[in-house]
């Protein structure tokens, strides 16, 4: 019986978290595809055939060609050119830089802010917690959408704007989660032996509540950075997102749509694919990382 | 709880107010609408004539005392593009993106109920897992994505539906709608479907979760021995109880369907206030921001309001928490 506790015992929780994970074939795939997208993404001028932004490698006479067709100069356009001449798969390649960069880096700001806003309403209590999840009732009442449009139409379009938007949409979600999770580990032993030791208030938030509200804030962070990069996609099309010069999934798309009319599917459709796989791989990890952190589930 | 109604309606008044200093205040940092309005060749006396004209020379707090009067008094503005009443634009393109909502929020009841019903009461049959599989789908893939799809689908390749605007319409009780007429039908049902689509998740999941729970309580175990054939037991006995929370949680869902019009109608051309809104946004035209916003604050701060005051009127456990 002691061999057999002390064998659980050796192995490290990341590793169980592992092979939890790995249970979900699924989920695994999500994995690897991502984290190719990812590298394709950043390695966009390195894998990239043709250079998107810089107009002098563009040649109009190629514009609209089909997926598979050669061009003038020789060269074979995989996914086919838009109307100017690019190439696609390029397009596609540095849109998803684009897309991936705004998800996750306003997700990333919003878990931050609404992580800490959380921490403390649950820590302190009161007054202070009162005013925080009145605001986060407000915020959750409007729909995503309507908020977004209403930062943007307000402060004009830029992927800054656009980040900021994304931000102020999404914290709210992080807010409502840590604050519930922190409220059960705040009763808990470890947080009154913490305050017995006097130890100052702000280590005692970030060094042993936070550590222990973990788990739902990895949840909530995957899927917010497909809900980011999904919203992020339609303010796009909307013309209210990010620059013509910087043209993300969500613009390619629109920029193909009044194309597809006549029949010239592939300028607007093949960046919509590269949009769902990003959108449905996050959310198979997320779905995973659910099961595998779930507390009510582990024995 | 007259008292604290009260208190509830002052709330809602001042989320109104806060909303009209911030969009009022915050558009004025976009840059001045003059620039879209003037011709380049005119020169400043235009400039300034047409300045004063708007009333944009006035002082920023004198200009938001004016508008809060006027926006008492009904009147958001006038138009700089239309060169009508804003709130005028906004009335007229209502109906169409009331119609539209309204029959996205049926078709989500139509078909996301029986579709979780199947799902609730064989759980582990392959056509269940199908539906939850496409369920996941509705609510992750972006609207826009899907109505494109629609529109390549049904419109281009197979020529079965239009793709763009609102069809022939016939006037009920002073207003235009589309469903009366063959042709208006045909322009509603991509539109409403793409609007419907993540609702009908919605409403499917919502549905599933209700009948397993209800599947295994007394009354059904009970009705099953009574010897009621499986039809009236799902038909009365089941559906009966799941309705209930469907149809309030569909009720709540109305605002932001209205809210998520926005995008369908842009994709299919629809002439509803979503449309208008995104084509103002682009030709900044300020006082229909303005009024397509306060519009819809109000529509949310009243839906919020009423779901309030139906919670505290039939819930007794919320009743006395708030009266402590």
């Amino acid at each position: 019986m002691n061999v057999a506790v002390a064998a659980i015992k050796t192995v490290s929780p990341s590793r169980r978290l592992l092979s939890d994970f790995c249970t979900s074939p699924a989920a695994v795939i999500g994995l690897v595809v991502l984290v190719m997208l990812l590298i394709a993404a950043l390695g966009a001028p390195i894998f990239a055939p043709q250079d998107s932004y810089d107009l002098q490698s563009l040649d109009i006479m190629d514009g609209r060609l089909p997926p598979g067709a050669t061009g003038i100069g020789g060269f074979t356009y995989l996914l086919g050119t838009d109307d100017q001449g690019r190439d696609m798969f390029s397009a596609i390649l540095y849109g998803m830089r684009i897309s991936l960069g705004v998800g996750i880096s306003s997700a990333a700001l919003a878990c931050l802010l609404g992580t800490l806003l959380g921490l403390t309403a649950a820590y302190f209590g009161g007054r202070i917690e009162t005013l925080i999840m009145r605001v986060v009732d407000l915020q959750l009442s409007f729909p995503t959408i309507l908020v977004a449009l209403m930062i943007l139409a307000i402060l004009g379009k830029s992927i800054t704007n656009v980040i900021l938007a994304l931000v102020i949409v999404e914290w709210a979600y992080y807010a409502r989660t840590v604050r519930s999770a922190a409220m059960i580990e705040r009763r808990k032993e470890y947080i009154e032996a913490a305050h017995c030791l006097a130890l100052s208030r702000t280590r005692i938030m970030l060094r042993h509540l936070l550590p222990n509200c973990l788990p739902p804030i990895i949840v909530i962070g995957t899927m917010q950075v497909a809900r980011a990069i999904a919203l992020e996609a339609t303010l796009s099309f909307l013309g209210l997102g990010v620059p013509v010069t910087e043209p993300s999934l969500g613009l390619l798309i629109a920029n193909g749509y009044q194309y597809m009319q006549a029949g010239l599917y592939w300028i607007s459709v093949f960046p919509g694919v590269a949009l769902l796989i990003i959108i449905v791989a996050i959310n198979l990890v997320g779905d995973q990382l659910r099961e595998v952190l779930n507390p009510r589930l582990n024995k | 709880m007259f008292v604290w109604l009260i208190r509830r309606i002052v709330q809602a008044a001042v989320v109104v107010w806060i909303m009209t200093i911030i969009v009022f205040v915050g558009l004025h940092l976009i840059g001045s609408p003059v620039d879209v309005l003037i011709s380049p060749e005119a020169g400043p006396a235009e400039r300034a004539q047409l300045m004063q004209q708007l009333g944009l020379d006035k002082s920023l707090w004198q200009q938001y005392w004016t508008f809060l009067f006027q926006a008492w008094h009904g009147n958001l503005g006038i138009s700089f593009v239309y060169n009508t009443p804003a709130i005028e634009l906004i009335k007229e393109r209502m109906p169409a993106t009331l119609e539209l909502a309204f029959i996205a929020l049926l078709l989500s009841i139509i078909i996301g109920l029986p579709c979780g019903l199947i799902a609730g009461l064989r759980p582990n049959a392959w056509y269940s897992r199908l539906i939850m599989t496409g369920s996941v789908l509705g609510f992750s893939l972006p609207t826009f994505w899907v109505g494109l799809m629609l529109i390549m689908v049904f419109s281009v390749n197979l020529g079965w539906l239009p793709s763009s605007g609102r069809g022939e319409t016939r006037e009920m009780l002073g207003v235009h709608w589309s469903f009366l007429t063959v042709d208006g039908v045909q322009h509603l049902i991509l539109p409403a479907l793409n609007l419907a689509l993540f609702k009908i998740a919605m409403v499917l999941r919502l549905t599933r979760a209700g009948v397993r729970e209800v599947s295994q309580m007394d009354y059904i175990k009970f009705a099953r021995a009574k010897g009621l054939s499986s039809h009236r037991i799902i038909s009365v006995h089941i559906l009966k109880n799941i309705m209930i929370p469907v149809v309030t949680v569909v009720g709540l869902e109305f605002g932001s369907t209205i809210a998520f019009a926005v995008v369908t109608e842009s994709i299919f051309a629809y002439p509803g206030m979503g449309k208008l809104i995104i084509d103002s946004i682009n030709q900044l035209d300020r006082p229909v921001i303005v009024a397509y916003l306060m519009v819809i604050v109000m529509i949310f701060v009243t839906i919020n309001l009423v779901v309030d005051v139906l919670y505290h009127l039939l819930d007794p456990r919320v009743r006395l928490e708030a009266n402590v």
